[in-house]
């Protein structure tokens, strides 16, 4: 029968099937961090369980850490006290953990993946609904709750009904000006919060062919944002390159063994797909979000559509937005490269190339926040830090930061962010804030102007 | 987790689509590590502002809808995975919440928590709509053994579809640890002979 990579992923970790029911899936990687893991690991205290496997398990501080003096303790007693029973827990578990400060500390789904422990066509899950990101190397990686957070500590398995298949293919080549980012906010915009629920999506064609792994994870990282449960890419050379020589990757003979495996993984020419839709690569352009879910997407040159739906209007009165109007020469005040999704080395890249000799706007406090250490170790090796001070940027330390404002790193009341995150909903970034989600290059642009701009008229 | 058969209570009404878990809890309050007190900051930026003063008009500080049942515009739960929605919905009181459509996670994290989500037709939703806007008084009547919701006092009634498997642990307060260390064996023996 022909499959797709999904079907051959996830058919190759079923240990068992309830009749009736869902199936027992082995999991091969559990990543955990100091927000959603402290009351699975109460559980089992309480239940007397072991974690039956700590050596596939990884952990992280990256939600709740601060972004500035890391080496100091944290300031914020609640904050301070979670970051200390995560180590604790790991201690106690004997699981390896990147605590703040370590060389390998940072967001969970940038550190995994840069250390090799992320590869292709493994089962991963951890308690952020974002691990989706992970899919990127033809992997099955999704977010899971604190309740199955315990379950992957007692048994290294889940039990779960199959997920229908659902594929996104866009063919021909981006524009210039159009990055990763805009083609997932492209996608999100046409199918809408919830046109993934109960899928997996796989992305395919030649723009994800041709994709860098840093671009691939920023579209899986947001699959989610349409509903979908993960989004994969089939593992290729560009995947392979990648994992190679990684602290975590197999070596020598065992990596080629390996690689044979994963070029068996792709789909099947002909397999089935539950749900299909197609794209065009030239249709795509620099996206903004105008609304509170970031289906609500526009491209640059676009105007905010009118909709008489209750939720519409509420959306649009929080973001002090009018339909039918540009998004183009808004006044912003904050500006936010990071998070899991544009937060890795050629976001930063991108951005200090456009910003190079320019200064911000007087206006606009613009944070950059590594997704880990060694992006930020990079960014200073390869000057990009005295480019972004040049300007006027400010660089922090790594962390989820301002993506979700659980630290002190939050955007003022009715403030707008022009934010590379993956999230607006209201009140995500500071109770009142208002969020834009764009590219890393839109997002440059605008702490440069003090406003929204189309980018393209300046690069064409 | 507590057993479920039936439940019989008033309702009350968010007619709001797409809410996420940021607006069920919001992440600042995301920083205890266990499950208690999640209750007092449900839908904390929709039920008080940021001066601490109850808004009057969002119907979970309405005096007139009371009840354990919530329902929901389509879409509810998207965005995080954070258990700590269901932890707060329960703590809050809900036993049930209704919508046309859940989230993934959401749903699962529900279900695993004894908070019974309740998927029905938009046309039914309007109609559980209608009925409070009518009657803030009205009782809803949710059967997890016959799989029914109910308006009560009329002929209302939708039948809901949930896990054969799910809807067993729910009616019986079984989780699914239990389930996969009965497994231990075979997860084993898989471990030794992983197809990859």
């Amino acid at each position: 029968m022909k499959k797709t990579l999904f079907d051959k992923v996830w058919d190759a970790h079923v240990v068992d099937t309830v009749e009736n029911g869902p199936q027992v899936l082995y999991i091969d990687k559990h990543l955990i961090h100091e927000v959603t893991s402290p009351q699975a690991f109460n559980e089992l205290e309480e239940r007397n369980i072991p974690v039956f496997r700590p050596q596939q398990i990884a952990a992280t501080a990256d939600h709740n850490t601060p972004t500035l003096e890391q080496h100091l303790p944290v300031k914020d007693e609640l904050s301070r006290k979670q970051l200390a029973q995560l180590s604790e827990n790991c201690r106690k578990n004997n699981i390896t953990l990147y605590e703040l400060g370590h060389k390998y500390n940072g967001i969970v789904h940038v550190m995994a993946p840069e250390l090799g422990i992320t590869q292709p066509g493994m089962t991963m899950v951890c308690g952020d609904s974002h691990t989706s990101t992970h899919g990127a190397f033809g992997t099955i990686a999704f977010g899971i709750g604190t309740s199955q957070v315990a379950q992957v500590f007692a048994s290294q398995c889940l039990l779960l009904s199959k997920p229908k298949s659902l594929r996104v293919t866009v063919n021909g080549t981006l524009k210039n000006g159009v990055l990763s980012k805009d083609v997932i906010l492209y996608i999100i915009s046409k199918l809408g919060t919830n046109s993934g629920t109960g899928y997996f999506c796989e992305y395919a064609g030649d723009v994800f062919e041709k994709m860098s792994m840093e671009g691939r994870m920023t579209v899986c990282n947001m699959s989610i944002e349409m509903g979908a449960r993960g989004g994969m890419i089939a593992p290729d050379e560009t995947t392979f390159d990648y994992v190679k020589g990684r602290e975590f990757a197999p070596k020598n003979e065992a990596f080629d063994k390996k690689v044979a495996y994963w070029k068996t993984l792709p789909t099947d020419d002909g397999a089935p797909f539950d749900k299909e839709y197609f794209f065009d690569a030239e249709d795509i352009e620099p996206m903004v979000t105008y609304g509170t879910n970031p289906g609500m997407g526009i491209k640059i040159s676009d105007k905010i559509p009118v909709n008489n739906d209750p939720s519409f209007k509420k959306s649009l009165q929080y973001m002090n937005f009018e339909a039918g109007k540009s998004l183009i020469d808004t006044p912003i005040n904050f500006v936010f490269i990071g998070s899991c999704t544009n937060s890795r080395i050629e976001d930063f890249r991108v951005a200090a190339d456009y910003v190079k000799g320019k200064k911000k706007a007087k206006n606009v406090t613009a944070w950059l926040v590594p997704g880990s250490k060694q992006v930020e170790t990079q960014i200073i090796e390869e000057g990009l830090k005295d480019i972004f001070n040049d300007a006027g940027f400010e660089l922090r330390q790594p962390g989820c930061s301002a993506c979700l404002a659980m630290n002190d790193d939050k955007i003022p009341q009715n403030e707008y962010c022009v934010s590379t995150s993956n999230r607006n909903f209201e009140g995500r970034q500071g109770q009142g804030a208002r969020t834009i989600l764009a590219s890393p290059l839109m997002a440059a642009a605008t702490a440069i102007e003090g406003k929204i701009i189309d980018i393209t008229k300046q690069l064409n | 987790m507590e057993k479920f058969k039936t439940h019989t209570s008033q309702a009350i009404p968010l007619n709001i689509a797409n809410v996420d878990t940021d607006q069920i809890i919001p992440a600042r309050f995301l920083k205890a590590t266990d499950k208690k007190g999640f209750g007092d900051n449900v839908f904390r930026d929709w039920r008080f502002n940021k001066a601490g003063k109850a808004v009057s008009n969002f119907s979970l500080n309405n005096p007139l809808y009371s009840g354990s049942i919530l329902i929901a515009g389509d879409n509810f739960g998207c965005g995080s995975s954070r258990e700590h929605a269901a932890w707060a919905l329960v703590g809050f009181g809900f036993k049930v919440i209704v919508s046309s459509f859940f989230a993934d996670i959401f749903k699962g994290n529900a279900l695993n928590n004894g908070l019974l989500p309740v998927q029905v037709s938009e046309g039914f939703l309007n109609a559980l709509f209608a009925a409070i806007d009518t009657d803030a008084s009205t009782l809803f009547e949710v059967n997890l053994e016959a799989q029914t919701i109910s308006i009560k006092g009329t002929n209302l009634s939708e039948s809901f579809e949930i896990d054969p498997y799910k809807k067993t642990c729910m009616i019986n307060g079984y989780d699914d640890i239990d389930y996969l260390l009965s497994k231990k064996e075979l997860i084993e023996a898989f471990e030794l002979q992983k197809p990859y």
